[in-house]
């Protein structure tokens, strides 16, 4: 299994392959994009107390889905990266971090806007807010401990850490409406009931939600493949594709 | 042992200890992760009242007075109550029936002197007519009921 895995995570490979899932996972994140903010602003009703407010949650609640998902994949890419010495894991955990850190801003900043005009607030310091404020410093703490350390491999291992320490947080932001009292509303959406969410209105979240996965996933491509071209730089296999584009 | 072997024991020891020591953070401040108390928590004293602290609850149908940006009315937990006095703007989603959070002094007897009135709102999501006929259609069960 290992052994596969390191066969399939040679960069070049990688490269290869990547090179022909990107177009379509591209052009598949633009059509749900632009199909999922026309069935959350013209096609979904009004809520029946925040009128066309609400609106705001077909990208509020992706961006937050997005910043722990990310997260997760962070984690989980820097554990392989670490525990495997897989090459393939350490880029893309590299590659996750700065989209991971602008989902969880922009849950943030759309959390932020959402807040005002509803609660009467930009800010509290409830548990679900801090604690999504916290990833947000994770995702930064580990992109400074990789830009600090210039040799990619002892970069990925010591950024790692990071990763792997700060996975704890995700189910702390998971449970903390919960857990403890908050400003915020507990979960609309569980894997075990019934959405609270009204069909016409959770149709188009889920088809953001999509986007937003399509989006993280056509970003990490580019990302990646390029973080491999500058690794590789002084392969043979990257002189020659250079040569072929000049 | 391998030394892969070696990181992966690293990896899953570490997270054991430092999720075991967050639990144990996490409980330890229990009560500063509050955001909001109860009015049961108020009246039985477990609430920090000679500080600036916040309540939640349900504002009480039938109880809002508003003169002016004078408001007041009652937060309640359906077991106690609290009257607040508000000074201000109230939230857009500020109405009977509805959750808020009120933050402020307590003034003694059950009144809360509050200082900002912040709006909670519930997990549901529907269109107005959806939650018409839902009104509808509940109404009609207690009615069979009684």
């Amino acid at each position: 299994m290992i052994k596969y895995l390191h066969k399939y995570g040679a960069p070049r490979r990688f490269y290869a392959i990547s090179g022909r899932v990107l177009p379509w996972s591209a052009v598949i994140t633009v059509i749900l994009f632009v199909s999922g903010l026309y069935l959350g602003l013209y096609w979904a009703p009004p809520d029946y107390q925040q009128g066309d407010a609400y609106r705001i949650m077909f990208v509020h609640v992706p961006n937050a889905w997005m910043s722990m998902m990310a997260y997760m994949a962070l984690a989980l890419f820097a554990a392989a990266g670490y525990i495997w010495n897989i090459r393939l894991a350490d880029i893309l955990a590299k590659c996750t971090a700065p989209l991971g850190a602008s989902f969880t801003l922009c849950a943030l900043v759309t959390g932020s806007i959402w807040g005002k005009p509803m609660w009467g607030t930009w800010w509290v310091w409830d548990a679900r807010l801090t604690s999504e404020l916290v990833l947000f410093f994770l995702y930064v703490g580990y992109m400074a401990v990789q830009a600090s350390i210039e040799d990619p491999r002892r970069a990925a291992h010591a950024s790692a850490i990071v990763a792997i320490v700060g996975v704890i947080n995700v189910p702390i932001i998971h449970y903390s409406v919960y857990w403890w009292h908050t400003l915020h509303q507990p979960a609309s959406i569980t894997l075990t009931n019934q959405p609270k969410i009204y069909i016409t209105m959770l149709i188009p979240l889920i088809v953001m939600s999509l986007a937003f996965m399509f989006f993280y996933l056509t970003m990490l491509l580019v990302r990646a493949r390029n973080e491999i071209l500058v690794r590789e730089k002084d392969r043979q296999w990257v002189r020659n594709l250079a040569r072929k584009i000049v | 042992m391998k030394r892969q072997n070696k990181r992966l024991t690293f990896v899953v020891v570490g997270l054991v200890a430092v999720s075991l020591a967050t639990w144990l953070i996490l409980t330890a401040f229990q009560h500063n992760l509050v955001f909001f108390y109860s009015p049961t928590q108020v009246l039985e004293g477990k609430a920090p009242i000679h500080h600036v602290f916040r309540v939640g609850g349900l504002v009480e149908h039938g109880t809002v007075h508003k003169d002016g940006l004078r408001a007041t009315f009652t937060v309640t937990d359906l077991r106690h109550s609290l009257v607040v006095h508000y000074d201000g703007i109230l939230p857009d989603l500020f109405r009977a029936g509805q959750g808020v959070v009120v933050q402020g002094r307590f003034a003694g007897n059950d009144v809360f002197m509050a200082t900002q009135v912040l709006a909670k709102h519930g997990a549901n999501y529907m269109p107005p007519e959806v939650q018409a006929e839902l009104k509808h259609s509940l109404a009609m069960k207690a009615k069979g009921k009684a």
